[in-house]
């Protein structure tokens, strides 16, 4: 679809953008980075600083940089989705060999004063590049062998990238706005089942050879996935963190235990309390009420994506549209589910309520490229 | 390239169907996650509440103020001082080098102290307050608080220590503490949790071991919230503790004071009691040590100087020290031979100096003999023969039930450590320990507190008072301050005839011109003393030794020299004191122990200042000059502290 396939007529344009925008979404977006502004001030001992001011700028550039996506029109992201995913890939394989080490792993390139995370780039690129690439390929090829195998490839040449560094947990986030893509593009059922037959049949013989003569892992790699999947195994490492959480979270009961008065954050039982394990801390202090509204905001902005993306004839804004919301469900679903002692932990945040810079305007642009979607949708004459 | 309107409808219902797959399921998730949530948040809200509670308070035991150790009169024995100390913050110091170097110029400070702080708190972490220095005067710390603030992170303490005022004076009686040890815990099957106090400290010895549960109190407690590294972050509520009770002793600390000073230079023991009640009014071991070294921590250097000591200043010889009795035996004889009918007192003996026993010859002390004795001429004078030939009349069995029954042989049950019982050698006793049958020899060896028999100075004391009052006098360190009349002593039930030649003989020792002690009589009126000297072999004489001829106590080595002994009650026609004297190894009975009996005898009657006017008018002279050499070392009145408690 190129962009003479507009028909400019039954497009808003100009200052008339404004009208089309999501309103409902920018709304609920508001909503959630409050949460944040509220709890990071709560954290900080009742301060502004260091975190909660800052935190608010940085949500208000993230508003203007997804206005100005927003209102920049689809057939440009299309026309530059090759371009971004294979200035992405370079970035990411420059870290490889240039990168920067941080807290036990190589993310950051340092290109002149600025400190870059390919890997928050590759979040955005990688669902562009897929969206660009089904919507080039039609609907009727999507399930061919070949084209499956070069949608996969697309996916996963980041991921494994990302994987390296290593950072499980934006690994996880590529590969899943890159699945939910695929799958949305309307892949065969086939594919996937076989994918997800694979990996549980890997996992199971795997796990079923420990302990036998032919065991596919060393002793020591065993029991680091033990610990990896159960925390409690290792009290003092890992298992301290979600040990902690939990009781931060479980003591908060039904309506917490009052604003800045959670006692496991406020003296520091609580790690990373101002990032990953903010969830906590807010469950602490506002309880279920507070946890379960926030994740209800949540489940709110992704049905307002999905209602964007099903009511688009165009197929790459729709395709578009799924990734972000597949990538966007998976961030805060993981986050959740490891502060609640469900899931290991990985270094996830919480999306728009964590503090930090670079994964806030990644998001904001994400749900830029949803409002460009809808607005730029096609719509029937009236 | 064109789509066609079909593909695009195709196109628009797969991602509307797949949409709302990938909506399903992220609903589901969503629900577990909602379900976890109120799952852990509803249901387990107490368990985790509780948990946090765990995690957040931290019960802290404030260590209770020990109890204090008085004598009779009230005069402080073992109190609490204030201790200041200097402790240090890594937290607030900021530069360590530049404050320690500005304290060691306020406070004095040994290369080893900043080496030690420095460590400590570079191992602690940063808010935990480490200690400089401790014991520092007022001027010291008032120096310290007045340039606090050139002192970041330096702050002034004070707490309380044990402290023993008159030192080695009754080091031997009130004992000492020391830190909790290993083996003190492992001793006790729920341990007190005030002993995992850090530098709590615990009886180690004597009274303060013995009475430790009545000296200790029990703990406060303060609850603190802490944060997630233990640093206390305000203070929840507080139960104060209740301080330890107060111990009295029987001890007059004055009278400890003379008669430990009296045994000067001596390896010797002195034990005054009084003889209506039992009472202990001293307990004087020398040479002492300074308990106060202990509380400190005694360096291995000072410790090791007590314990290599040959004088054993570590050991209470008063009720530790197990002595032969010697001729301090002998009023044990002569009451067993009277009760058993085997004489009448009156009936005379021969002494030619030696007597002859199933072959072996028995020699007394004179060479000469005593010629004919009786008994009272017998303990006056001390004659070996006498006591030798009562005690085959009526055997050890009787003697050994006479001794019991006069206060030898038993382990007194006072609260001060390492009480010793002594020994009265019985036939089953020998064929136990020594594998071999009681022969006569062994009858007439104990019969003047040779061979196998063994007392402590406070037995003797013991016997001595028994003797005076016929009752079953009964040793007392602790009195209780509310009892208020004394307990009645059970009669021994020897006949007053008995006694009173018993007691002839013992006032004949002294005051007649005869007796082995008459050189240490007194004179003055209603203070006349009766007694008993002993000197107690250590090492048998040989037969070449015997024939080489004896040779002079002072040219022995000092440890082959014989004990001396002394045992005496005053007045003689009212007791009220009884006093026994071991100086070990001092050579005669009559020459090294008597004299100082007779001094702390005489102290004991006059509130520990003799008079001169009670000594014989020939030694006046040499005994004032004894007196005023002594004053020198007694502690004066003014630094015996009357506690108020």
């Amino acid at each position: 679809m190129s962009y003479l396939e507009y028909n400019t007529k039954q497009m808003p344009s100009g200052l008339r953008k404004v009208l089309y925008l999501n309103w409902p979404l920018i709304f609920l977006l508001i909503m959630v980075a409050s949460y944040g502004f509220v709890m990071l001030y709560s954290v900080a001992g009742g301060s502004l600083t260091p975190w909660a001011d800052p935190q608010i700028k940085r949500f208000g550039i993230g508003l203007l940089v997804m206005f100005v996506v927003a209102f920049t029109p689809l057939w440009f992201w299309r026309s530059i989705a090759g371009i971004g995913y294979i200035v992405a890939l370079l970035l990411l394989l420059g870290v490889e060999f240039f990168g920067t080490v941080g807290m036990g792993a190589k993310r950051w390139l340092l290109i002149g004063p600025f400190r870059l995370q390919p890997s928050e780039l590759a979040k955005i690129t990688t669902i562009l590049a897929l969206a660009a690439y089904y919507d080039w390929l039609g609907v009727k090829k999507v399930s061919h062998p070949l084209w499956v195998l070069v949608g996969a490839l697309i996916a996963l040449l980041p991921t494994l990238l990302v994987l390296r560094q290593p950072d499980l947990g934006t690994a996880m986030l590529i590969a899943a706005g890159g699945g939910v893509v695929i799958f949305a593009a309307g892949v065969h059922w086939a594919y996937f089942a076989a994918l997800f037959g694979t990996i549980g049949g890997l996992v199971t013989a795997v796990m079923q050879s420990r302990g036998t003569e032919w065991q596919l892992l060393k002793d020591y790699q065993f029991r680091r996935i033990d610990s990896f999947l159960d925390p409690t195994l290792d009290p003092l490492g890992a298992g301290y963190h979600i040990n902690q959480s939990m009781i931060a979270l479980g003591s908060g009961g039904w309506s917490g235990r009052g604003f800045m008065e959670g006692t496991q954050a406020r003296l520091n039982f609580l790690p990373e309390k101002h990032t990953d394990f903010i969830f906590t801390t807010l469950a602490e202090e506002f309880g279920f009420v507070g946890a379960s509204s926030l994740l209800l905001l949540y489940m709110m902005i992704l049905a307002v994506c999905l209602l964007t993306a099903i009511r688009t004839t165009n197929r790459f804004g729709a395709l578009l549209v799924m990734g972000v919301i597949g990538n966007f469900f998976l961030y805060f679903a993981v986050n959740m589910a490891m502060v609640m002692g469900l899931a290991p932990v990985v270094g996830v945040p919480l999306p728009l309520v964590s503090y930090g810079g670079s994964a806030m305007i990644v998001l904001m642009v994400g749900f830029g490229l949803v409002h460009s979607a809808q607005i730029h949708r096609a719509r029937l004459p009236s | 390239m064109k789509r066609s309107e079909q593909e695009k409808e195709l196109s628009r219902r797969t991602i509307g169907r797949r949409g709302l797959v990938i909506g399903g399921l992220q609903l589901a998730f969503a629900g577990t996650l909602l379900w976890r949530l109120r799952e852990m948040q509803l249901n387990q809200s107490e368990e985790f509440r509780l948990l946090a509670e765990e995690n957040r308070i931290n019960l802290r035991l404030l260590p209770p103020v020990r109890g204090l150790i008085l004598d009779r009169n009230g005069v402080l024995l073992a109190g609490n001082e204030q201790n200041y100390r200097v402790v240090i913050k890594r937290d607030d110091v900021g530069d360590i080098d530049l404050v320690l170097g500005r304290l060691a110029q306020l406070i004095p400070l040994t290369e080893d102290d900043i080496e030690r702080t420095r460590r400590d708190m570079l191992r602690n972490r940063p808010f935990v307050p480490v200690t400089v220095a401790e014991r520092l005067s007022w001027e010291e710390i008032s120096r310290v608080a007045a340039n606090a603030p050139a002192l970041p992170g330096v702050t002034p303490e004070m707490g309380l220590s044990r402290l023993y005022p008159l030192r080695q004076d009754t080091a031997h009686v009130v004992g000492y503490v020391g830190p909790v040890s290993e083996r003190d815990l492992e001793a006790l099957e729920t341990p007190d949790p005030v002993l995992m106090i850090p530098r709590f400290q615990i009886g180690k010895s004597g009274v303060e071991r013995m009475a430790e549960d009545r000296l200790r109190g029990r703990a406060g407690s303060q609850r603190v919230e802490v944060n997630s590294v233990g640093r206390v972050m305000r203070e929840l509520d507080r139960v104060e503790g209740t301080p330890g009770a107060n111990v009295h002793l029987t001890i007059d600390a004055k009278l400890q004071n003379y008669a430990l000073e009296r045994l000067h230079g001596q390896s010797a023991a002195a034990v005054v009691v009084d003889v209506t009640n039992g009472d202990i009014l001293a307990l004087a071991s020398g040479p002492s040590f300074d308990p106060n070294m202990f509380v400190r921590g005694i360096s291995t250097t000072n410790f090791n100087e007590l314990l290599n000591n040959d004088y054993r200043p570590l050991v209470n010889k008063t009720v530790q020290g197990m002595y032969p009795p010697g001729s301090t035996f002998k009023m044990v004889t002569g009451l067993a031979a009277l009760e058993d009918g085997v004489t009448d007192g009156q009936e005379t003996v021969f002494c030619p100096g030696h007597m002859d026993v199933s072959g072996n010859r028995f020699h007394c002390w004179k060479r000469g003999g005593h010629g004919r004795v009786g008994l009272v001429s017998a303990l006056a004078e001390s004659c070996d023969v006498y006591f030798y030939e009562m005690a085959q009349r009526c055997g050890i069995d009787k003697i050994n039930a006479m001794s019991t029954r006069l206060g030898l042989g038993i382990r007194y049950d006072l609260p001060i450590t390492s009480v010793a019982g002594g020994l009265n050698p019985t036939r089953e006793w020998k064929r136990n320990n020594r594998n071999a049958e009681w022969r006569i020899g062994d009858t007439v060896n104990a019969s003047i507190g040779q061979g196998f028999v063994l007392s402590t100075p406070l037995q003797l004391a013991v016997l001595t008072a028994r003797l005076a009052t016929n009752r079953a006098v009964l040793p007392r360190l602790v009195r209780d301050p509310l009892e208020r009349s004394d307990r009645e002593l059970a009669s021994l039930d020897l006949r007053p005839e008995w006694l009173r030649m018993i007691r002839q003989g013992m006032n004949q020792t002294v005051n007649d011109r005869r007796g082995t002690a008459y050189s240490s009589r007194v004179v003055a009126d209603g203070q006349t003393m009766a007694g008993k000297t002993g000197t107690s072999q250590v090492f048998s004489i040989t037969r070449a030794e015997r024939e080489a001829g004896i040779r002079r106590q002072e040219d022995l080595p000092w440890n082959r020299r014989n004990h001396a002994l002394f045992v005496s009650y005053a007045p003689y026609d009212n007791p009220r004191y009884a006093v026994s004297v071991v100086v070990e190894h001092g050579g005669g009975g009559s020459s090294a122990a008597t004299p100082i009996g007779r001094d702390i005898m005489l102290a004991a009657l006059n509130d520990a200042s003799p008079p001169l006017s009670a000594y014989p008018a020939p030694q006046r002279n040499r005994i004032e000059f004894e007196q005023r050499e002594m004053e020198q070392r007694l502690r004066r009145p003014e630094d015996m502290r009357i506690s108020r408690a």
